[in-house]
């Protein structure tokens, strides 16, 4: 029960898109269109379920204070070391991921372009696995959150683009074209989204 | 009427090209067209003939809403004149209690007469405020960005009008209202280009930003200082149980002598207003249909549940159909055409989404109260993207029928 409340929780009250404004930069660029953005999300999606989990254990046994006893270091805290480890474990991530879907889906790869490689800045991503270290999640709870994340930011992505694409026919003032009204749009959206905000699980 | 004619054909010259006034051209447009059919003829091969235009269709939902007017002025003087009454307070005070001095309006709440009147100078204000800030916005957009005056404001206003408590400022309806149309509406192009439902968005932004006077138990019966708990809220406190010792019952809610919004406590005015809708096809009955099957299932659910500590887990589907907006907005918000899915099999399950999201934030969410004006935004949210699966699955299925 507790699993599937960080579950919900991850998904739809702390929403790393629209209650933390995570991973912006990607969440504007590539909503033009639903397939693409299902795509991205897919990706972002993957790296998150894997990333976290692969940090939390980097954490739990080599990083935080105390963590290399079994190596007969005690007093040794190397948590200094966290951002350049997950930002490790997150880049050698993506180029795997890059190097699958240059092979494999090759039609999301060049959607993609750099957007793909640029996963690896996400804050979306990292912001996940600093989280993971702040609240001090265990394995199996950083796996459903990892997941979970990666489930809302997909799901937030998606909205955008279905809203984007009927957008297409409105007809905006020409100083707010573009990246000027996608703003507006996701602000509203998180407007929307509060409604899950003070729900305690 | 040739008078009017003329007057207007000599106008005509001045606001066309080349005229002073070209910028006043859409203002004209309006007026010309509330009166008289236009003139125009077809320019190119496509000809549509269809007696339902975007002016019938707004006007529609404007007379649907017309009951729950009525009934609202009725039950906000009754809520009003039922605690003076009790209070032993004779005289209601302010500008109010002038005009209804200088007509002879008493305060009796057993008297229609009086309750509806009493009440009608609470909701006139807002309503007016609320319309003549909106129409300013929309001809000012009209006129600068070149395209007609709608009459998407005309629904905008008096739904919003009836969505917000008797007793709130009128600056901050003026506020409310300005964010809705602006930003709401009018940035992405007017009406029929937005997203979100323009009333909706410009109370979620007075409720976020002053709760104070939109939310509580003060706000709803229009005596000052004087506290009605709603419904929604008592049933939080100790569900089913707490609702019928405080007095409420099913078939008082659905009358309507409840306190609450202004528009939205009578669910046998919202029926009127429905009834009309679905007869003029104005609105859809899937997305209708869609919230109650919503609502029901996801009620009978949490009843099934149980819970210990959050009585609102008991709640029964009836109550929650009688209690707070959601027949409002079932009717009138969640059927704006603009903002709802746009295939009925999308309406169907973008309806659900609006009844399931509805419950889960009455029972789950205790920041919020009510619900559905949270969820209906929520919705708008997923509405293209409900589009968007049910045309992919129709790709498919067509995919796979020729390909057989």
């Amino acid at each position: 029960m507790d699993l599937l409340s960080l579950a919900v929780k991850s998904i739809f009250i702390e929403n790393l898109a629209l209650s933390f404004f995570f991973g912006m930069c990607t969440f504007l660029a590539v909503s033009k269109k639903i397939e693409t953005a299902f795509g991205l999300g897919c990706a972002v999606f993957v790296v998150l379920a894997i990333t976290v989990p692969i940090n939390n254990l980097i954490y739990q046994n080599l990083l935080q204070e105390g963590a290399l006893a079994w190596a007969g270091l005690p007093d040794v805290d190397l948590s200094f070391l966290g951002l350049i480890s997950y930002i490790g474990v997150i880049a050698a991530l993506v180029q795997i991921l890059e190097m699958f879907l240059d092979r494999f889906v090759p039609a999301l790869y060049s959607a993609l372009g750099i957007f793909l490689p640029l996963i690896t800045v996400n804050c979306a991503i990292l912001g996940a696995s600093l989280f993971m270290v702040e609240r001090d999640y265990t394995f199996t709870e950083s796996v459903v959150y990892g997941a979970g994340s990666g489930v809302g930011w997909a799901l937030a992505i998606c909205a955008l683009a279905g809203i984007r694409e009927k957008l297409k026919y409105s007809d905006v003032p020409d100083g707010l074209e573009g990246l000027g009204i996608t703003f507006i749009t996701v602000g509203l959206m998180a407007l929307g989204f509060l409604a899950f905000s003070g729900i305690q699980l | 009427m040739s008078f009017l004619r003329r007057t207007l054909d000599s106008i005509h010259p001045h606001v066309t090209d080349g005229g002073k006034y070209t910028k006043f051209y859409a203002l004209y447009e309006a007026i010309d067209t509330i009166f008289y059919s236009p003139g125009d003829v077809n320019q190119g091969r496509n000809h549509v003939r269809d007696a339902i235009d975007l002016k019938r269709v707004m006007i529609y939902v404007w007379i649907a809403a017309m009951p729950a007017v009525i009934m609202g002025c009725y039950n906000t003087g009754l809520q009003a004149n039922q605690v003076m009454a009790s209070l032993g307070v004779t005289e209601v005070a302010g500008w109010r209690g002038d005009i209804l001095t200088m007509f002879g309006i008493g305060i009796d709440p057993s008297s229609v007469f009086d309750n509806f009147w009493h009440g009608f100078w609470y909701w006139f204000p807002i309503y007016a405020t609320v319309f003549i800030v909106g129409g300013f916005w929309e001809v000012l957009f009209a006129s600068v960005r070149g395209h007609e005056i709608n009459e998407g404001f005309f629904v905008t206003s008096i739904l919003f009008s009836l969505i917000v408590p008797a007793t709130l400022p009128l600056w901050q309806a003026a506020i409310g209202i300005s964010f809705g149309i602006v930003i709401g509406k009018e940035v992405f192009g007017g009406t029929g280009k937005n997203f979100l439902n323009p009333a909706l968005t410009g109370r979620a932004f007075l409720y976020f930003a002053y709760p104070a006077q939109i939310s509580g138990d003060a706000v709803w019966v229009a005596v000052d200082g004087f506290t009605q708990a709603t419904a929604l809220s008592v049933a939080a406190q100790g569900g089913v149980d707490a609702l019928v010792s405080a007095g409420f019952t099913i078939q008082q809610s659905f009358v309507g002598h409840i306190a609450g919004s202004i528009g939205e406590t009578s669910l046998i005015a919202i029926a009127i207003g429905a009834v009309f809708l679905l007869a003029t096809k104005v609105a859809s009955w899937r997305i209708m249909l869609g919230v109650a099957v919503g609502v029901l299932a996801t009620s009978l659910l949490f009843n099934l549940i149980g819970s210990e500590t959050n009585p609102m887990f008991s709640i029964t589907p009836q109550w929650h159909f009688v209690m707070g907006g959601l027949a409002f907005g079932m009717v009138y918000m969640a059927t704006d055409p603009v903002s709802a899915s746009m295939t009925d099999t999308g309406r169907f399950w973008y309806g659900v989404l609006i009844g399931l999201m509805t419950v889960l934030i009455r029972v789950v969410n205790p920041a919020f109260p009510e619900g559905i004006m949270l969820a209906i935004l929520f919705a708008n949210l997923f509405a293209p993207l409900i589009d968007w699966f049910v045309i992919q699955a129709n790709v498919k299925r067509r995919e796979l029928r020729y390909a057989a």
